[in-house]
């Protein structure tokens, strides 16, 4: 799938460069400083594929298939796959929180891969298998990680929640053995303001059925 | 054995009061499915973006929103600063428009014109003599008592002088402030908004719109609330924005307009807790008996002042002086940030007694023992206690050692200690308790749960009460239709709540006794409600199902309102609590690693242990990430905040926060003191105690916060020591 996200304005514009992100354009509006912080993330993160072609600027028909149902849209190019589930699809449990791939509490997966939902075109997401937090437990019944945020009470205001749940499914599919440093490694990319981490720990160790023990200190 | 008709169940007649219990909302949150206001989408839901300023002090002297409202898709432009308005804060919005998707709605901002002239600002306040002469100080405050002049000039004294501070952090809450809000009616606002005053909601909306010409009545808003992410003290009105929408929707004809701030812009302008830097001189008598403070604070909140820290700090030696000054910047406005003020005066205080106890070659947690009679007398036991304790679980003797880790190699070990205190008296809160024939039991009240766990102690109160299991009662908040409750801030919900519901539950089951008595031929008093029964006291063989019972309601219905404050004594005022910090820092890379952070803390009688843990935990957390990571950087040059997004703005991530031993003061001289907050307390140590362990391991002080590797390499270079 081509990508390409511009405004408008700049439609058919021949430029090579194929930005990934919208906050470039919603930054350099806003501050001097947040376009050059914000310019210099998209220097590392994305470089130009060279079979990069143009769809839009204007609404092109997506299809999304999220937790099996398929979904016809009509979106810009640049709208993201967070935005098009969240405010679109009414599909809520991905948060909106730092919107350029810091803080993980919009993760979904891809094809059973965690993804930042903030950081992937929703045009990007065709062809793909979404799944979100809703699609794990569709039944209504909580997974095995869901059961251990409870008990470990690796939740307060429960706005990173769903991403923690997500990054922790998706890892324990990788890794169903993991140490309390593999832990740290592989969920350093999601960020909770309330300081749930510690229970978080436990959660992912009871998860992988492994003793946390509520008592425990780690 | 109670004495007063509302008091609290003694010790062993409690089935879950104290117990760990699951929080009741977890499902709903760890599955997803809890809805907070961003996910609020009413049919037609616009979305709403702000135009915003990118100076830090500037004068519009033009604007031209043309190209904006001939968009196609934007439903509607509100200038909120006209050609002619000063600007305080880079960030603050100009212009807010709503638009059918948040595309259009950036465009639209984009296509609006607005030409500044740029005014002199200041946005950094660390050094004072700079913001004085450019006239951006003002007094804050100044208190002598006793005579410091002569305790400082006792030469039998032994002195300590020193520099403390730490800058202007941000609350960044992860969900952003805003709200969604629509007009049901021309006359009838309904407000799904992110606040943490849910009751306070329609006098703060009909004021605010009020204010702005818009004809309202108080009595046609709601605000609902039902889950919220993240407050600490930032959202306690709906602010500007939330008029905003208001305004914005009435204007595209009431259709639901969605406002929250993008993240930059929550940054930059939605909550800065106050700096404080402070020079302070200390003394005390070669035994260690404190005798003498003086400190010369300054710090900013923005462009108004926002307090002093309180200093002294918990331990006031009888000769005292202190004098602050409030630093005016352009930086966007202070707010509440998790036990106001306490944070800093804690540093500050701790930090130089900790330099003093150095001086005088004493232990510090047997210097903190001997001065503990100059803390307030209600909080002397618990300090004495919790000293004792926290050092036992720290296993200090073994770990503390005169400054400076003396072991080979470039990892310094060392242990810091600190102590804090806060109210936490319970708010004014009103509930229903409605106990209906089939046996349903509800409790309504217009609180809010910001992930501390209101709910789950709700819940657990009148389930205690009635002698039912907590999931059989239906917990109702997070909507303004329901009876007045406090807004959370300032540890007061869980006094509130809990007491008013014990209150209101209490009589409720009195008005069920005495539909019951009859039928099992005793007095109404002779009752009890346990284990799912109503019960003869004394005599468990009579007795009736709790279904049995409600069913002699016949079809009445039994409703009571809970008040707080009340009759008898449910709750108090006053906690304290010790936490000990052990780290270890690479003199090689000036790396600052948490081993462990100890904790011991009081706060009355505890509803629910789990999520009281969680607090303390949640708030060790929250003091990492202050300690070594947070910090507003503000550019003097352009005036504006350099990490207005969570990559720049630090924050601790799972591997970065050290382990935790939390223990939680219960039993006698604690639960009968009732119910206090919490939410405050744990998170005023932790600096304090961390930057106390960094000195202690590699000997010298590194006067601020955050402790990044920089300042401790900087540190190591100017004192030599470890
Ligand atoms: S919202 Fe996507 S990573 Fe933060
Ligand atoms: S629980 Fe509040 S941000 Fe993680």
């Amino acid at each position: 799938m081509s990508r390409k996200k511009d405004r408008p304005q700049k439609a058919g514009s021949s430029e090579k460069s194929s930005l990934t992100r919208r906050d470039f354009l919603k930054g350099a509006g806003v501050t001097v400083s947040g376009s050059m912080l914000v310019g210099s993330t998209i220097a590392s993160a994305a470089s130009p594929g060279p079979e990069a072609g143009f769809v839009g600027p204007g609404p092109v028909p997506v299809t999304l298939r999220v937790n099996g149902k398929v979904h016809k849209l009509n979106l810009e190019p640049r709208v993201t796959l967070l935005d098009a589930l969240r405010d679109r699809l009414n599909i809520t449990g991905s948060k909106k929180v730092c919107d350029r791939a810091t803080c993980g509490a919009c993760t979904v997966m891809m094809d059973r891969k965690p993804v930042y939902a903030c950081t992937v075109l929703a045009i990007e997401a065709e062809g793909h298998n979404i799944t979100t937090i809703e699609g794990l437990a569709a039944d209504g019944k909580l997974t095995p990680v869901m059961e251990a945020f409870v008990k470990h009470d690796a939740q307060q205001c429960g706005f990173c929640t769903p991403g923690f749940v997500m990054a922790c499914t998706a890892y324990l599919e990788r890794d169903h053995n993991p140490t309390e440093e593999e832990i740290s490694k592989n969920l350093g990319g999601n960020i909770c303001r309330c300081g749930t981490y510690r229970g978080v720990r436990h959660a992912v160790l009871e998860a992988a059925g492994m003793k946390g023990g509520a008592n425990g200190n780690m | 054995m109670a004495t007063c008709k509302y008091d609290w169940p003694a010790a062993g007649h409690r089935e879950l009061i104290g117990k760990s219990i699951e929080r009741i909302d977890g499902p709903e949150k760890s599955s997803g499915r809890a809805k907070y206001t961003y996910d609020t989408n009413p049919p037609g839901r616009l979305i709403a973006k702000t135009c915003s300023c990118p100076y830090a002090h500037a004068k519009i002297t033009s604007l031209d929103t043309s190209a904006a409202q001939k968009l196609p898709g934007v439903k509607a432009v509100l200038v909120v600063h006209p050609v002619g308005d000063e600007i305080q804060w880079a960030g603050d919005e100009v212009v807010v428009v709503a638009a059918t998707t948040e595309e259009i709605a950036e465009d639209a901002v984009r296509l609006i014109k607005v030409e500044y002239e740029q005014l002199p600002h200041l946005v950094r306040e660390e050094d004072l003599k700079k913001a004085e002469a450019a006239g951006r100080t003002k007094e804050g405050g100044e208190s002598t008592t006793g005579d410091p002049a002569k305790a400082f000039a006792d030469p039998d004294s032994v002195l300590s002088e020193g520099f403390y501070g730490l800058p202007v952090i941000t609350h960044c809450c992860l969900e952003s402030h805003g709200s969604v809000t629509m007009w049901t009616d021309p006359k009838t606002l309904k407000t799904w908004v992110s606040t943490q005053n849910v009751s306070g909601g329609p006098g703060q909306f009909g004021q605010g719109l009020r204010f702005k010409k818009v004809d309202v009545e108080d009595n046609n808003i709601e605000t609902i609330c039902q889950y919220i992410g993240g407050g600490f003290g930032s959202k306690f009105s709906p602010d500007r924005w939330g008029i905003e929408a208001a305004m914005l929707s009435k204007m595209a004809g009431g259709a639901p307009v969605r406002l929250m701030l993008d993240r930059n812009i929550e940054m930059e302008m939605a909550g800065a807790r106050p700096s404080a830097y402070a020079k302070v001189r200390v003394a005390a008598k070669k035994d260690g008996t404190l005798t003498a403070w003086d400190s010369d604070s300054w710090g900013t909140g923005g462009p108004g002042p926002a307090g002093h820290p309180p200093l002294p700090y918990v331990i006031e030696p009888p000769n005292r002086h202190w004098k602050h000054t409030a630093v005016l910047t352009n930086i966007g406005e202070a707010r509440a940030w998790r036990a106001p003020n306490h944070p800093q005066a804690c540093l500050i205080t701790m930090g130089a007694l900790d330099d003093l106890a150095d001086k005088l070659q004493m232990d510090p947690i047997e210097f903190l023992k001997k001065n503990v009679n100059l803390a307030p007398p209600i909080l002397r036991r618990a300090y004495s206690e919790e000293l004792v304790k926290a050092a036992e679980m720290a296993d200090w003797k073994k770990n503390w050692h005169p400054r400076g880790d003396k072991t080979p190699g470039h990892i310094k070990r060392g242990v810091g200690v600190s102590l804090h205190t806060w109210g936490g008296r319970g708010h004014n809160s009103n509930c229903n308790i409605i106990i209906r024939p089939d046996g349903s039991a509800t409790v309504q009240l217009g609180s809010q749960d910001l992930g501390t766990g209101t709910r789950t102690v709700i819940a657990i109160t009148v389930a205690e009460t009635l002698g039912l299991p907590v999931d059989a009662i239906k917990v109702e908040i997070g909507d303004s239709k329901f009876p007045y409750d406090g807004a959370s801030g300032g540890s007061t919900t869980v006094g509130g709540v809990s007491n008013s519901t014990r209150r209101g539950a209490v009589d409720a089951l009195d008005e069920l006794f005495a539909a019951v008595a009859p039928s099992l031929g005793v007095q109404p008093a002779d009752l009890e409600a346990w284990n799912g029964k109503i019960q003869v006291k004394g005599d468990a063989s009579k007795s009736l199902t709790w279904k049995q019972a409600c069913a002699k309601l016949g079809v009445k219905t039994i409703q009571t309102l809970g008040k707080n404050p009340g009759p008898c004594h449910l709750g108090d005022s006053g906690v304290g609590g010790v936490q000990i910090a052990d780290v270890s820092v690479d003199t090689e890379t000036g790396q600052v690693k948490i081993n462990r952070i100890i904790a011991a803390q009081d706060c009355g009688l505890i509803i629910d242990m789990k999520t009281a843990e969680s607090q303390v935990y949640g708030a060790l957390i929250m003091g990492v990430c202050y300690s070594l990571f947070e910090q507003k950087v503000m550019d003097e040059t352009l005036g504006v905040m350099l990490n207005p997004n969570m990559e720049f703005y630090k924050l601790a991530t799972i591997g970065d926060i050290g382990e935790f031993v939390v223990h939680m003061m219960t039993g006698p001289g604690y639960d009968e003191r009732g119910v206090i907050g919490l939410g405050e307390p744990p998170v005023i140590s932790p600096g304090a105690a961390i930057a106390n362990a960094v000195t202690n391991a590699i000997g010298v002080r590194v006067p601020t916060l955050p402790l990044t590797p920089d300042k401790v390499l900087a540190a190591l270079e100017k004192g030599e020591k470890a």
